[in-house]
């Protein structure tokens, strides 16, 4: 790859628009499940205010040098799975960093921030953080197992690891797209989805009323605006992934925004529909017909 | 966690060494509160915007009070609309909610989970039994003023306040942050001894550090 002065420029516009379409959707989804118990729910720009007023506390305490690491674990995490994807198909700009290996660094990204987190929570001290990190991290690696199936049988199908070439093999019509030519490992990776969004029913690790909190507990002030910021970019990198290897990705904005919208609103309606699972009973959910799904895409292709 | 484990003792180490310990001080930092001052009014006034439209509350109920809470949640009144959101942890929280009478042994966990939040931090007090105890003003075991041990930022009277009145407390409560009066925390810091002494008063079994963040 020809690297110029202008990939960065490029790297950092693509950073500021998901960013603010992230903290968007963020505003958003809650007030479509919102609606759906007949409330208001929050100010769409609620997001912005949350991380601003964040920010602006006065005072912190820190628990180490893992401590401050975690959260900007969490954070390159995100910014990473973006930034080795390519966003706009065919684009020379916003393709940004990607290259020949692309698919398997991304699905490496993807452990990465959990792992960062699971690393600073330890050292805060909390009692509590020990039991939500190791639960949050029962159910990632549960759901990584459909996934990865699900990647494999599509790497497989088209030949390549490089998501550009996955992507372009999907031009030409809505029947090209991946969810069609190839529906077991479609089905797999949008059952994974649904886990990593971390909305309902497999929010338990992050349910905000429960007592261990999970790894977030211990973090307040700037540490949790960094923490906020992430999970505005991440959802919206994951977004990215799927529309790329599922829906034949995106030549402009205006379709990224659209294709992505109505795969976030896929977790949406899963999560005002379904109760939660505990963590047990989602770790055997993934391990039963998701993981059935990702072995049926393997011995099929 | 009994009583006994905070007490200063001799343990064995592994190597055979005997080593002293004293939890209080080993586990918890007492360094006094600091005063934390604003920064320019310019930058100030936006942050205080910022601080009074996104209110994070304490989900900690410490009286029958807490019931009346619910409702904000649910379709009814539904507080979200409004900036206020309920966090499960003191660390993240920036409103404290003490909901209706406060006994002597919630009084100590009111405090340290007060002193873990993180300035600027408001306080709410619900209910006529934190003006003068109300009902319960000639009980043995409740506390009767609550601003004699936390600095409160608005009262809510009424026994108990409708959800309406709480809703009407926090649009207060905004408008007060917005005027750069909602400085609790820094009126805590400074006149700590005299927080302290009152607390110590009251609460006869000090077990834990003077100030723990």
């Amino acid at each position: 790859m020809q690297f110029e002065l202008k990939h960065i420029t490029y790297g950092l516009l693509t950073l500021f628009i998901v960013l603010n379409y992230g903290l968007i959707l963020q505003g958003i989804m809650p007030k479509i499940a919102a609606r759906v118990g007949r409330r208001y729910g929050i100010r769409w720009y609620q997001p912005y205010i949350d991380i601003i007023k964040n920010h602006a506390k006065r005072s912190k305490i820190t628990h180490g040098i893992m401590y401050y690491l975690g959260p900007v674990f969490r954070l390159s995490g995100g910014i990473g799975l973006l930034m080795f994807m390519p966003v706009i198909f065919g684009s020379p700009y916003f393709g940004n960093f990607s290259f020949a290996g692309d698919l398997t660094l991304v699905l490496y990204f993807q452990f990465f921030g959990v792992l960062g987190m699971a690393l600073g929570a330890g050292e805060s001290g909390h009692p509590h953080s020990a039991i939500g990190v190791s639960r949050g991290l029962s159910q990632v690696t549960a759901l990584e197992l459909p996934l990865t199936l699900g990647v494999i049988s599509i790497a497989m199908q088209y030949g390549t690891l490089r998501i550009a070439d996955i992507v372009a093999a999907q031009q030409g019509g809505i029947m090209n797209w991946t969810i069609f030519t190839n529906p077991f490992a479609g089905a797999a990776l949008m059952l994974s989805f649904l886990g990593s969004m971390g909305r309902a029913p497999f929010d338990v690790v992050l349910a905000p009323q429960e007592i261990p909190i999970g790894p977030p507990t211990e973090y307040h002030s700037g540490f949790l605006g960094i923490l906020q910021l992430n999970r505005a970019i991440f959802p919206v990198a994951k977004l990215i992934l799927f529309m790329n290897l599922l829906y034949g990705g995106a030549t402009s904005w205006p379709e990224l925004f659209i294709k992505t919208f109505f795969i976030y609103l896929w977790s949406v309606f899963v999560g005002v529909a379904f109760p939660r699972f505990r963590v047990d009973q989602s770790v055997r959910w993934f391990l039963g017909v998701p993981l059935l799904f990702g072995i049926i895409a393997i011995l099929l292709i | 966690m009994s009583k006994s484990d905070l007490e200063k003792r001799t343990v064995m180490s592994p190597d055979g060494e005997p080593i002293e310990i004293n939890p209080l001080q080993d586990y918890f930092c007492d360094a006094h509160p600091k005063v934390h001052e604003p920064v320019l009014p310019i930058f100030e006034k936006f942050l205080n915007w910022a601080r009074s439209e996104s209110l994070w509350v304490l989900g900690f109920g410490t009286g029958c009070g807490a019931i009346e809470m619910r409702p904000l949640m649910t379709p009814r009144f539904d507080a979200y609309r409004f900036g206020i959101q309920w966090r499960p942890t003191p660390r993240q929280s920036s409103v404290f909610i003490i909901s209706g009478y406060l006994s002597v042994k919630t009084l100590k966990r009111v405090i340290r989970s007060y002193e873990q939040m993180q300035n600027p931090k408001f306080v709410i007090a619900l209910g006529s039994c934190t003006i003068n105890g109300g009902m319960y003003w000639d009980s043995y075991n409740t506390i009767k003023r609550l601003d004699h041990y936390l600095p409160v930022d608005v009262y809510i009277a009424g026994c108990m306040p409708r959800p309406e009145a709480i809703l009407a407390g926090f649009e207060k409560l905004k408008e007060l942050i917005r005027q750069g009066k909602g400085e609790g925390a820094n009126l805590y810091a400074q006149n700590f001894d005299w927080y302290k002494a009152n607390q110590k008063k009251i609460i006869k079994d000090w077990d834990m550090p003077d100030y723990n963040w």
